[in-house]
């Protein structure tokens, strides 16, 4: 097998559109890949300077109410308080109709699922009112400008990204020997969330060559690396542990600690051969099958060690693959690539997406995902989304599907398409038989539609 | 699209037709071939918020009780005594029944491990996993999961997680099945052929929509209940619109019971669920009652629906920290440290307030300010599981619950 441009839609891109021109060739996907960024400029979503701000503003408006000496005072600072607090909701909702409509109006569909899969990868998500939504700027930031660059890239900017040194506590890790343990008389402090889980999901991959030494030294080269008041990156050399670490047998750091050490131990992790196979692996598990062909895995794994990690070059490894491209393998679509894949097929405009209405994209979207088991940004762990077909469409979440693609796609567009047109629409040239009858048999637009969006033939990659 | 009214009537008229799907469905099987390992029954409700322990079963005893919570509410406790010492919130006085027959109870002074930093997000995590403090940010399964998982025999039905989000209390390797009342389809049967169709040549889709189909029609004969309308909208769309925004509301906790009770009394000896509304910061007098409201809608609904199983069954609420002693100054009360634990079930020793307790004078209190845990919630959970199960005491010790120790036997399962 060799490419094919409706594959290479459904399969690598956001799912078919009639008004969007398929890529002829995956040279093309990859030229338009290393095109300048459109959807960036034209569904804009801010940097997470913006979420620190609201956090900011949120926990000094919190500090007033409780410290307010008056009534009338706290209650306006709880006013205050609730009106950040739903600010945000209605900024985190338009963040989500901006990361749809990137993919329901890209001829780029490659680059939304790398930034997906990617983000995935560094998975990172915020716990309090403001951070929950903190996500969509995070990647923004830290994971969009890297998805065509060098992986080590993307580590270092995903590793050293305030939001996830919250997530995996960097920002409170405190050698046990640094001057600020010895200030406060207290050892230990150390925390090893993010070296381990650099190691066994960043990077190396939990079957890697490291051990719990490794993890130990790791964590203590890492101290330092922290968040400022601010809410931005900081480098605090008196929260590092002092002296030098050895992470894989190499040395890293001396007397006075320098992020500069930090850093090189992120490059050296970046393209070690360990890191290249668990990169390989994932890629190809996400986007061609849960059970990737060995020689598929191999090639990438060879182009990324190669290559010093350059992503471009892997991605064309995978797409001039034969393996890429079997028919019968088929991933489940996520619910993000589900709903999103629906609606591009549906010719929509993108006044159609009620980006703005906070309740309406609750409703609509966030609420169903949530039945779907995928809420939008919020892995449950850091090891992020799974990717195994059978976690999707369990009976409740197809279900959630079944339901949404009845419902939603009538309240986006009153006037819906015929359902044999659609489902030519949807499936192009791997529309199958029972679904062209059921599309034609079905006694509204609504469930022919809802019918056509449920089949198997659609919900697979 | 003609109008229709999906009468009870007429959902049971169609489940007759889908006989043939039905049989096929794992979950929804009459008779499973397998036996389950036990007969007894135990439902888990996660109380999410931080639930006040203080409000719900008052220590109108203590002389400190009126200071920390108003003369008024020390004053009007005593109607509402339970033991002489504790009297309940009213707003739980519609399982006084249960009480009286020894089929409530309470474990006082209860905590997880998790101290000091007062996050629902950690403190339900380590209260879902089960594990010490020092496993937070590392968990990856739930207790209740690692218990099943040390289980031989677990069906797919054994353990059911009822609800529209994954709970950490449940994931894990073990097999658990998961509905959420809410996500009931409502197909015309027109639709609901097509859909089995296109279904039909792929093996995960195919069995997945016999089993949500089924378990739809379970839903939605419950929320009929005896004789009433499921919906009286004009058609599909409006009862699927109908649906999400009941979605939206998180699925009423009675119907959520009642589906687990329909579960529960076939061959699940396992279900979950959580309940909301507990995190108490201001106005507690009126924001309590509502939450406990749904406790005991849910607790009814379990009674009412399991029937002679109610007999086998043990129920355990349990919340991921208590409040502060005293209220605050908006009249509610912040997240704390020691709270409660609510029981219920017909194989429950209940009527009666479990404690060490600790007392509330000040230099009693943890911290100078919460209600000081004296025991462990997984020492009780696990004294529950150990009886009704009959797991052995280092299983539970290491596996389900590591590092827990369990000490004395509560006496809490008859």
């Amino acid at each position: 097998m060799s490419f094919d441009p409706v594959r290479a839609e459904i399969r690598f891109g956001c799912g078919l559109s009639q008004g969007l021109p398929q890529p002829g060739s995956a040279a093309e996907m990859l030229d338009r890949l290393s095109a300048p960024d459109s959807m960036a400029e034209k569904f804009p979503i801010p940097g997470f300077e913006v979420t620190a701000g609201y956090r900011r503003d949120w926990r000094r408006a919190r500090k007033l109410a409780r410290k307010s000496k008056t009534e009338s005072e706290r209650e306006a600072a709880k006013e205050r308080v609730s009106e950040i607090r739903r600010e945000a909701t209605i900024q985190a909702a338009l963040w989500l109709g901006q990361t749809m409509s990137r993919r329901i109006f890209t001829a780029d569909g490659f680059r939304e699922r790398l930034v997906s899969f990617w983000a995935d990868h560094f998975t990172a998500t915020g716990r309090d009112a403001i951070t929950r939504y903190g996500h969509a700027p995070y990647a923004e930031d830290a994971i969009r400008p890297h998805v065509n660059g060098r992986f080590a890239d993307m580590l270092r900017a995903a590793a050293t990204h305030p939001f996830m040194l919250a997530y995996l506590d960097q920002n409170i890790s405190v050698g046990p020997n640094s001057k600020a343990a010895e200030k406060r008389k207290k050892s230990g402090g150390l925390n090893e969330n993010l070296a381990r889980e650099m190691l066994e999901l960043h990077t190396l991959g939990v079957d890697g060559p490291y051990t719990q030494q490794d993890v130990r030294q790791l964590a203590e080269l890492l101290t330092g690396l922290t968040v400022d008041d601010e809410g931005a990156f900081a480098f605090r050399p008196r929260f590092a542990e002092p002296g030098a670490e050895t992470v894989l047998g190499a040395a890293y750091g001396g007397a006075s600690a320098q992020l500069d050490d930090v850093l090189s131990v992120l490059d050296d992790l970046a393209r070690h051969p360990a890191t290249a196979r668990h990169v390989a692996r994932k890629l190809a598990t996400h986007f061609v099958s849960d059970r990737p062909d060995p020689d598929l895995i191999e090639t990438m794994t060879v182009r990324f060690r190669d290559t010093d990690g350059d992503l471009s070059s892997v991605y064309e490894a995978m797409l001039s693959h034969p393996a890429a491209w079997l028919v019968e393998v088929g991933n489940v679509k996520q619910p993000m690539d589900f709903i999103c894949s629906s609606l591009r097929a549906m010719n929509l405009r993108p006044r159609h997406i009620p980006s703005k209405r906070a309740r309406k994209m609750r409703d609509m979207f966030a609420t169903p995902m949530i039945l779907m088991g995928q809420e939008w940004g919020r892995a449950q762990g850091p090891d992020g989304w799974p990717e195994a077909d059978e976690n999707w469409i369990t009976p409740q979440r197809l279900a959630a599907r079944m339901q949404w693609a009845m419902t939603v796609p009538f309240l986006i567009r009153r006037l819906l398409p015929d359902p044999r047109e659609f489902a030519h629409a949807a499936l192009g040239g791997t529309l199958p038989e029972t679904v062209r009858f059921a599309a034609s048999s079905a006694e509204s637009r609504a469930e022919g539609i809802g019918v056509v969006l449920s089949s198997p033939a659609f919900q697979r990659m | 699209m003609s109008s229709t009214k999906l009468t009870r009537r007429r959902l049971l008229g169609r489940s007759l037709a889908l006989g043939c799907s039905l049989a096929a469905s794992p979950l929804m099987a009459p008779v499973t071939m397998a036996s389950a390992p036990w007969d007894n029954r135990l439902v888990v409700i996660i109380l999410r918020g931080g639930m006040d322990g203080l409000d719900v079963v008052r220590p109108y005893g203590a002389a400190e009780f009126a200071d920390l919570r108003g003369a008024d509410v020390a004053a009007s406790a005593g109607k509402d005594d339970l033991d002489g010492y504790f009297a309940l919130n009213p707003a739980l006085n519609g399982l006084r029944l249960l009480w009286q027959a020894g089929e409530l109870g309470f474990a006082h002074a209860v905590s997880t491990p998790y101290r000091d930093k007062r996050s629902h997000f950690d403190g339900q995590d380590i209260l879902e996993a089960g594990t010490g403090q020092d496993s937070l940010g590392r968990i990856r399964d739930g207790w209740l999961n690692r218990m099943l998982q040390v289980v031989p025999g677990i069906e797919a039905n054994t353990a059911f997680a009822i609800g529209r989000s994954d709970m950490l209390l449940t994931r894990g390797s073990a097999p658990v099945a998961n509905w959420s009342p809410d996500a009931a389809l409502v197909l015309s049967p027109q639709a609901h052929l097509l859909m089995e169709h296109v279904m039909h040549e792929d093996p995960l889709f195919r069995d997945a929509t016999v089993e949500a189909i089924a378990l739809s029609q379970s839903s939605l004969e419950i929320a009929a209940g005896e004789d009433g309308y499921v919906y009286e909208t004009g058609d599909m769309q409006n009862a699927m619109q109908d649906n999400m925004r009941e979605a939206r509301r998180g699925g009423r906790p009675e119907n959520i019971a009642r589906f687990a009770a329909e579960q529960l009394r076939k061959d699940t000896r396992i279900a979950a669920f959580s309940l909301n509304g507990f995190d108490t910061h201001a106005r507690q007098n009126r924001a309590l009652p509502r939450a406990l409201r749904d406790l005991e809608a849910a607790t009814t609904a379990l009674r009412d629906g399991l029937g002679d199983v109610w007999g086998k069954t043990a129920v355990v609420a349990m919340t991921e920290f208590g409040r502060t002693a005293k209220l605050n100054g908006t009249g509610g009360t912040d997240h704390g440290t020691g709270g409660v634990m609510v029981l219920a079930g017909g194989a429950l020793n209940g009527g009666k307030v479990v404690a060490d307790w600790p007392g509330l004078k000040e230099v009693e209190l943890y911290k100078r300010r919460d209600l000081m845990p004296t025991r462990d919630v997984r020492a009780h959970v696990g004294w529950i599981m150990r009886h009704l199960f009959g797991l052995d005491q280092r299983v539970l010790e290491t596996s389900v619950f590591p590092g827990m120790e369990m000490g004395h036997d509560p006496g809490l399962i008859l």
